[in-house]
C-alpha cells in the first residue's frame, strides 16, 4: 500500500541552518555518506535572521577577554541552569570555529589592523561578537552551504518534510519523510541521525520565527523516546516590531542596542534603569552619564538596555503594562537621537530597510516601536556534551533543537557559536557512531506503512476542520496562557485546552491532493507543534519560581535552593502520556565553580 | 562560427549536463506588466534618433561651424574639433593633407560615436530600445534568437577602454576650445561671452562622461583585489564610484550639450544671433 | 489575569476586499484565478496569499519562510514584476486593480506560485570555491576593510534568484541555460575573484564556460535586487573588464609580459557535477513530464 523509495545513508542530518550544516560537513569531511534533509531550499533556513554575531573570545577588541569570562557571562546569563560542559565547550571552541568560516570565505567586518571585529552585545562583559554588519546569519549561512556543495560524500534533500524517526530495535535508523512538491514518501535509512530542525516559535502567534520552526525536531526526539530538557524555557526577544501588524513580531536586532540604542517609554524615560535586578546590579550602571560612557571604556558599567534578554521583555511588558507603552503597545527604541545617520546607515543596514520598507520609518530620524516577540527555544533534546548524543542510541542533536547549553535565558550571539561547536561535535560523533556500529537489518516496513498511513489520514477527513483555523487557535493558546508571564491557573487552562486540541489534530481536513499542498503539509506540522506546546506548558506549570525565559506571576522570585538546583526532564511515556522529572544539575568541577565566587567585576 | 565558440568549444555541449528539464508552465503572455513600460524605449529611441538625425545632418554641412576673429570669438564647434585637414584650417595646421574632400567633422565624430557606441549605458539603452533585447524588463524578446555580445560583431565592444583612450584626449582638445572660448580677438583680448559658458559647460560635461565611464574605473582602480596595499588607486576608484553611479546623467547630458553647443555656434556663425559678451 | 504587550494592540478596522488573481496550475496548465479577499493597512502581497490561503484555498501552493525579507523564497511576479511577495506592500499597487501574482517565468513551475529553481544550484556547484592564501604567522588573516567591502556587497545576496529570473538571456531563451550562469553567478565570481585572500583566477571559466557575454547589460538585475546590490554596475561589468584585461586588450598583455607579476591560478574548467545528485542534481522528488 505504502509507496516509497528507500535511501541508504550513514548519517542522516535532519535540517539545513547552521548547526546542520556544519555538521554534514563534519561528517561527510570524515568519510561518512552524509545526506542532509530539509523543508525549505538549501540556503533558507531559518540562520538567515541572526542578525547580531557570533559571540567568541577572540580578543580582537579587549584583549582582557578569554573563554573563561564568556563561560562566566553564559552560565550568568542562563541563571545558573546551563549544563556547565555545555557552556565551557562552546566558550573555548567558538573563536575557532569562527576562523574556520573566515578561511572558508565568510566576510567579516574588520578591525583597523585587519582582525575580525567584534561587537557589543547584551550580557557580554566585553565586546565579543564577530559580525558582518547585521546579516551575520545570513554570512553564515552561505558560507556553510557553499562549503557543503563541493562535499562529495554529502547530499541534499531539499524541501523533504521528516515524518517519525524510525526507531528499530532500540535505536533511531533514520527517517520517514515526504517530498513536498509531490507529496511521495521516502525513507532514509541511516546509521547516525542528527537533529538540526531549530525552534517552535511557529506554536506562538507574535514570533520572528519562519514557518519552518513547528518544533519537528523536538517532536521527534519525544516520539523516538527521547529525553527532552527544561522545555518551560522559551526566550522572548525584548525587541521585535509591532506595527505594522502584518510585521509584528520581526525581530528588530540587539545590535541596536548594542551600538547604542537606548529604551525609553511615552514618557521619554529610559526605564530600564528602573528595571535592574540585584544578580547585575553590580555590573550594571544606574545612571545615564555612566551608561553613556561604557560605548568608548568599558571600565565602566554596561547600560541596563544591554542587561540580558528576559529581564528587558520584562521590563518591556511592565511598562506597557503600567500604561506607559508607545500608541500600539510597545515602548520606544530610540538610536535616532543619539547616533549619526550615517552611523546606522552603517552599522545596521538592514535594520534601516527593514523599517523603510515595512513600517515607512527612517530609523535615522524616528525611534523605532518595539515589543517582546518569541524568538528562541532553550530547551530541547538532552544531550550528552561532548558528542550531543541524545538519550536514544543512533540519535544527536545540536542547535536550538538541542536542550542544556544557554539554561534558562540565552544571550544574543550564542546561538550561532552554538550552531558551530555543537553541530561539528554531533556531526563527528554521529560518522564516529555510524563507523563503530553495527550494519542495518532488514527495513520495518510495517513500521513505515503505519506512518506513511498516519500521514495521509488528513485527505481521507473530508468532514473535517481546516489546519489553518486550529493553528490560528493553538497560537493564540500559547501566547495569551504560556507567554511571557505565566501563572498557575492560565498554565492549567493551556493544558486542558492543548488536550482538546490534540484531540482534533487526527481529524484535521487536506483539501486536493499530495502535490505541494500546503494545508496537508499544515495538517503534519501541527502534530509536532501541539506535542511540543504541551511539554512547554507541563514543564511550565512544574517550574514554580521565576528564573531567565520563564516568569511566574504566582512565584515571581527565583528559587535557588530546589529549582534553581535542578533541570525538568520531559518524555514520553507507554500510554502516551508527558511526563516532567526534576533532576539534579550536573556538579561543575571546584577550577569552573570558583570562576562565580570572585568578584563581580574583576 | 562565432569567436567564442572557435576559441571554446566547450561552450556546446557544455561538460555539465545542467538539467534544462520541467516545463516552463505559468501564464504565456510576454508580459503580465500593465504600466506603461514602453514609455522609456519610446523616449530613448526619440532621442537617440534625433541627435543623430541632427549630427549627421550638422557633420555635413561642413560651414558655419566656427565664429572666428572676424566676429570677435573663437569658438569651434565640437563636431569639428580639432579642424586638422586641409579643407578646414580654421585653427590648426592640416595633418590630413587636401585628399580629405569632404566634411572635416566626419574624421572626427568616429572617436565620440565610438565611445558612445560602446558605452556600458548606451549599450544597455540601444540594446532596450532598438534591438529590443529586452524591450523593458520581464517583457519578453522581440526575437527568438540571442547571443548577447559573445560573437562578432559584438564581441567588438571589448574594445570600449580604447575609445575611452581616445575619448580622453578629445577631452582635452574641447577642454583647450573651452579655453579659447574665452578670446575675444580684437574686442578686448580676453572675456566672456554666453558662447563661453556654453563651451566650459560643454567640456565639464565631457570630462564628467569620460570620468565616469566603467573602463576608466576598472583601470583606475576596480582591477585591482587589495586597495590596502594600492592607497592611490583605491583614492581615485573611490572617487570615481561616486560619478560611476550617475553615468547615464553625464551620458545624456553631455549628449545634449554637445549638439546644443553646435547649435550655438552654427546659429553665431551664420548670423542668425548675436553671441552677447556678459563681461 | 495577566495582560501582556500583544493584547493592548489596537486592530486596524479598515479591511477591504482586494482582487488576488493568482496563477492556480502545474506542469500540465494553469489558468488565473481570482480570489476577493480582505487586506489590512500596512500588509504586504505576502499577507494576503496568505489569507488566501488560509481561507479559499487551502492547498494554494506558495513558497515563503522568513516574511521579512531576508531569506529570498517567496519570488514571484507581482503584476508582471519579479518582487518578493514579502517585501511589496499592498499600499505600492494601483487601487482598485487586481493584483495579478504568476510565479517566475524563468523556471519550470512546480505548482501555483512555486517554480523549481534547481538550475541555480546546478550552477553553483560550477564555480570553484574560495581558495584562501595561507594564514599569517600568527595564524590570523589580516583583510582591511576596504578591502572586504566590495566582497560584502556582494554577500548581501539572498539567492531570491529574481535577478535570474528577470535575466531576458534564459527567462526568453531557454537554449541559454546550457551556457550562461546568470546575475546572481556572476555576483558570486565576483565575489570570490575579488576577495583578498583568493588565489585562483576565474576568467577563463567566466569567458568559456559561464557565459558572462551572454550579458548585454541591460541591468534588469539591479533593478529587481531586493537587497540593493549593484550587480551590473559593480559586479558584472567589473567582471567584463577583467575578461577584456586577460584576452582583448594588448596593453594589458603586454604589461603583463614586462612586469611578471606573479598570476593567480587560471581556472578553465568547471566543477564536475557530483557522482550523487542533491541539491546538484535535477530534485529527486520530480516526477518526469506525463509520469502519473
Amino acid at each position: 500500500m505504502a509507496d516509497y523509495d528507500v535511501k541508504e545513508l550513514d548519517v542522516l542530518v535532519i535540517g539545513a541552518g547552521g548547526a546542520g550544516l556544519r555538521a554534514a560537513i563534519e561528517s561527510a569531511s570524515l568519510g561518512a555518506r552524509t545526506g542532509v534533509v530539509c523543508k525549505s531550499l538549501l540556503g533558507k533556513a531559518h540562520t538567515v535572521m541572526a542578525e547580531g554575531g557570533i559571540a567568541a573570545a577572540m580578543g580582537n577588541v579587549w584583549a582582557e577577554d578569554n573563554w573563561k569570562i564568556h563561560f562566566r557571562d553564559t552560565m550568568r546569563g542562563g541563571k545558573m541552569l546551563n549544563n556547565w560542559r555545555m557552556a565551557q565547550l562552546h566558550a573555548q571552541e567558538a573563536p575557532d570555529r569562527v576562523f574556520e568560516l573566515e578561511e572558508w570565505g565568510a566576510a567579516f567586518d574588520r578591525t583597523p589592523d585587519g582582525r575580525i571585529l567584534q561587537r557589543d552585545f547584551g550580557g557580554h562583559r566585553y565586546a565579543r561578537l564577530a559580525h558582518v554588519g547585521d546579516r551575520t546569519g545570513l554570512e553564515m549561512i552561505r558560507t556553510l552551504q557553499y562549503k557543503a556543495i563541493y562535499l562529495d560524500d554529502l547530499e541534499v534533500f531539499m524541501e523533504c518534510t521528516v515524518l517519525r524517526l524510525l526507531v528499530e530495535g532500540g535505536r533511531v535508523t533514520g527517517a520517514i519523510a515526504y517530498w513536498r512538491e509531490t507529496g511521495r514518501f521516502v525513507v532514509f535509512r541511516a546509521k547516525a541521525t542528527v537533529l538540526a530542525t531549530g525552534g517552535i516559535g511557529k506554536a506562538f502567534r507574535f514570533t520572528s520565527a519562519s514557518w519552518e520552526y513547528t518544533g519537528d525536531g523536538h517532536a521527534l526526539a519525544l516520539w523516538a523516546g527521547a529525553d527532552m530538557l527544561d522545555m518551560e524555557f522559551v526566550q522572548f526577544h525584548p525587541t521585535g516590531m509591532i506595527w505594522p501588524p502584518s510585521a509584528r513580531g520581526i525581530l528588530v536586532t540587539e545590535g541596536v542596542r548594542g551600538d547604542g540604542g537606548v529604551l525609553r517609554n511615552s514618557e521619554g524615560r529610559r526605564f530600564m534603569f528602573d528595571y535592574i535586578p540585584p544578580f547585575f546590579a553590580a555590573e550594571t550602571a544606574d545612571n545615564e552619564a555612566e551608561a553613556d560612557r561604557w560605548y568608548d571604556d568599558k571600565r565602566n558599567r554596561r547600560p541596563p538596555e544591554l542587561l540580558p534578554r528576559d529581564e528587558v521583555a520584562r521590563a518591556i511588558n511592565a511598562e506597557v503594562k503600567a500604561g506607559r507603552g508607545s500608541p500600539h503597545g510597545g515602548v520606544f527604541l530610540d538610536i535616532a537621537s543619539r547616533r549619526s545617520a550615517e552611523y546606522i546607515e552603517r552599522r545596521l543596514p538592514s535594520m534601516y530597510e527593514q523599517f523603510l520598507e515595512l513600517a515607512d520609518v527612517d530609523i535615522t530620524k524616528e525611534p523605532m516601536e518595539v515589543g517582546p516577540t518569541c524568538h528562541y527555544m532553550m530547551g530541547g533534546v538532552r544531550v550528552e556534551p561532548d558528542t550531543c548524543a541524545a538519550t536514544v542510541p543512533g540519535l544527536y542533536a545540536a542547535g536550538e533543537v538541542a536542550g542544556g547549553m544557554h539554561g534558562s535565558n540565552r544571550l544574543g550571539g550564542n546561538s550561532l557559536g552554538d550552531l558551530l561547536v555543537f553541530g561539528r561535535r554531533a556531526g563527528a560523533a554521529a560518522a564516529e557512531f555510524a563507523r563503530s556500529a553495527g550494519g542495518l537489518g532488514p527495513l520495518d516496513e510495517a513500521q513505515v506503512a503505519r506512518i506513511c498511513a498516519d500521514a495521509l489520514q488528513p485527505f481521507a477527513n473530508e468532514q473535517g476542520e481546516s489546519p489553518y483555523e486550529l493553528h490560528r487557535e493553538l497560537q493564540q493558546t500559547m501566547q495569551d496562557l504560556v507567554g511571557i508571564i505565566r501563572t498557575e491557573s492560565e498554565l492549567a487552562e493551556a493544558r486542558d485546552r492543548l488536550v482538546g486540541l490534540a484531540a482534533r489534530v487526527p481529524g484535521l481536513y487536506a483539501e486536493g491532493n499530495r502535490q505541494f499542498n500546503p494545508g496537508w503539509h499544515l495538517a503534519i506540522d501541527l502534530r509536532a507543534m501541539v506535542a511540543v506546546s504541551t511539554c512547554i506548558t507541563l514543564s511550565a506549570l512544574e517550574r514554580r519560581e521565576s528564573r531567565g525565559g520563564h516568569t511566574r506571576d504566582d512565584y515571581p522570585k527565583p528559587d535557588p535552593e530546589y529549582f534553581g538546583k535542578h533541570n525538568h526532564i520531559t518524555r514520553l511515556e507507554e500510554d502516551g502520556t508527558v511526563s516532567v522529572h526534576a533532576e539534579p544539575l550536573p556538579e561543575m568541577p571546584p577550577e569552573l565553580a570558583e570562576l562565580f565566587e570572585e568578584a563581580t567585576v574583576s | 562560427m562565432s569567436t567564442l565558440e572557435q576559441r571554446a568549444p566547450a561552450v556546446a555541449p557544455s561538460p555539465i549536463p545542467v538539467h534544462l528539464g520541467g516545463v516552463r508552465g505559468g501564464p504565456k503572455a510576454a508580459t503580465l506588466r500593465r504600466d506603461r513600460w514602453w514609455v522609456a524605449p519610446v523616449l530613448t529611441v526619440s532621442a537617440l534618433l534625433a541627435f543623430v538625425g541632427y549630427s549627421t545632418w550638422a557633420a555635413f554641412q561642413n560651414r558655419d561651424y566656427y565664429v572666428g576673429a572676424a566676429m570677435h570669438r573663437d569658438y569651434l564647434s565640437p563636431f569639428y574639433s580639432p579642424c586638422i585637414t586641409a579643407n578646414c584650417q580654421v585653427k590648426f595646421g592640416p595633418v590630413i593633407g587636401s585628399w580629405w574632400q569632404i566634411s572635416p567633422a566626419i574624421l572626427i565624430l568616429i572617436f565620440p560615436l565610438g565611445f558612445r557606441l560602446t558605452c556600458y549605458y548606451y549599450r544597455r539603452s540601444y540594446y532596450r530600445s532598438f534591438l529590443w533585447a529586452p524591450p523593458a524588463c520581464a517583457v519578453a524578446d522581440a526575437r527568438p534568437r540571442y547571443s548577447g555580445e559573445s560573437r562578432f560583431p559584438l564581441i567588438f565592444q571589448n574594445v570600449h577602454r580604447y575609445f575611452f583612450y581616445f575619448g580622453v584626449i578629445f577631452n582635452v582638445i574641447l577642454t583647450y576650445d573651452a579655453v579659447e572660448a574665452f578670446r575675444f580677438p580684437g574686442d578686448g583680448g580676453i572675456g566672456v561671452g554666453v558662447g563661453t559658458l556654453i563651451f566650459v559647460v560643454n567640456a565639464v560635461l565631457l570630462w564628467l562622461y569620460s570620468l565616469s565611464c566603467h573602463s576608466c574605473r576598472h583601470l583606475c582602480g576596480g582591477q585591482v583585489n587589495s586597495f590596502s596595499s594600492h592607497p592611490i588607486r583605491y583614492a581615485v576608484w573611490k572617487r570615481l564610484t561616486p560619478l560611476n553611479r550617475r553615468h547615464m546623467l553625464f551620458a545624456w547630458m553631455s549628449l545634449f550639450w554637445v549638439a546644443f553647443t553646435d547649435v550655438y555656434v552654427r546659429l553665431v556663425a551664420s548670423g542668425a544671433i548675436h553671441d552677447p559678451k556678459l563681461f | 489575569m495577566t495582560v501582556t504587550a500583544e493584547k493592548l494592540t489596537e486592530t486596524p478596522t479598515q479591511t477591504p476586499l482586494v482582487t488576488m488573481r493568482l496563477w492556480r496550475g502545474d506542469a500540465t496548465g494553469g489558468c488565473f484565478v481570482d480570489y476577493e479577499v480582505e487586506a489590512s493597512e500596512g500588509e504586504v502581497v505576502l499577507d494576503v496569499v496568505h489569507r488566501v490561503q488560509a481561507t479559499q484555498a487551502p492547498d494554494l501552493a506558495v513558497r515563503w519562510n522568513c516574511k521579512a525579507g531576508k531569506c529570498g523564497s517567496c519570488s514571484a511576479e507581482v503584476n508582471g514584476r519579479p518582487r518578493l511577495m514579502c517585501m511589496t506592500r499592498m499600499s505600492t499597487l494601483p487601487p482598485g486593480e487586481a493584483v495579478t501574482i504568476a510565479p517566475m517565468k524563468t523556471f519550470p513551475i512546480l505548482k501555483d506560485l512555486v517554480s523549481d529553481v534547481s538550475f541555480n544550484y546546478v550552477v553553483a556547484r560550477q564555480i570553484p570555491p574560495l581558495a584562501p592564501r595561507p594564514r599569517e604567522a600568527d595564524g590570523t588573516h589580516r583583510i582591511a576593510q576596504v578591502d572586504i567591502d566590495r566582497v560584502q556587497e556582494f554577500h548581501k545576496c539572498i539567492e531570491c534568484f529574481l535577478c535570474q529570473d528577470v535575466c531576458h538571456v534564459i527567462r526568453d531563451h531557454e537554449g541559454n541555460k546550457a551556457h550562461f550562469a546568470g546575475p546572481r553567478f556572476f555576483v558570486r565570481a565576483a565575489a570570490l575573484e575579488m576577495h583578498p585572500l583568493d588565489t585562483l583566477d576565474r576568467r577563463p571559466l567566466l569567458r568559456h564556460h559561464l557565459g558572462l557575454a551572454y550579458c548585454n547589460i541591460t541591468k534588469c538585475c539591479t533593478e529587481v535586487c531586493p537587497v540593493g546590490i549593484k550587480i551590473t554596475d559593480n559586479s558584472i561589468i567589473p567582471l567584463k573588464e577583467r575578461v577584456v584585461d586577460g584576452y582583448f586588450d594588448p596593453i594589458a598583455w603586454l604589461g603583463r609580459k614586462i612586469r611578471r607579476k606573479p598570476a593567480r591560478t587560471p581556472v578553465t574548467e568547471p566543477l564536475a557535477p557530483q557522482a550523487t545528485a542533491g541539491a546538484n542534481g535535477p530534485r529527486p522528488g520530480r516526477r518526469s513530464p506525463g509520469e502519473a
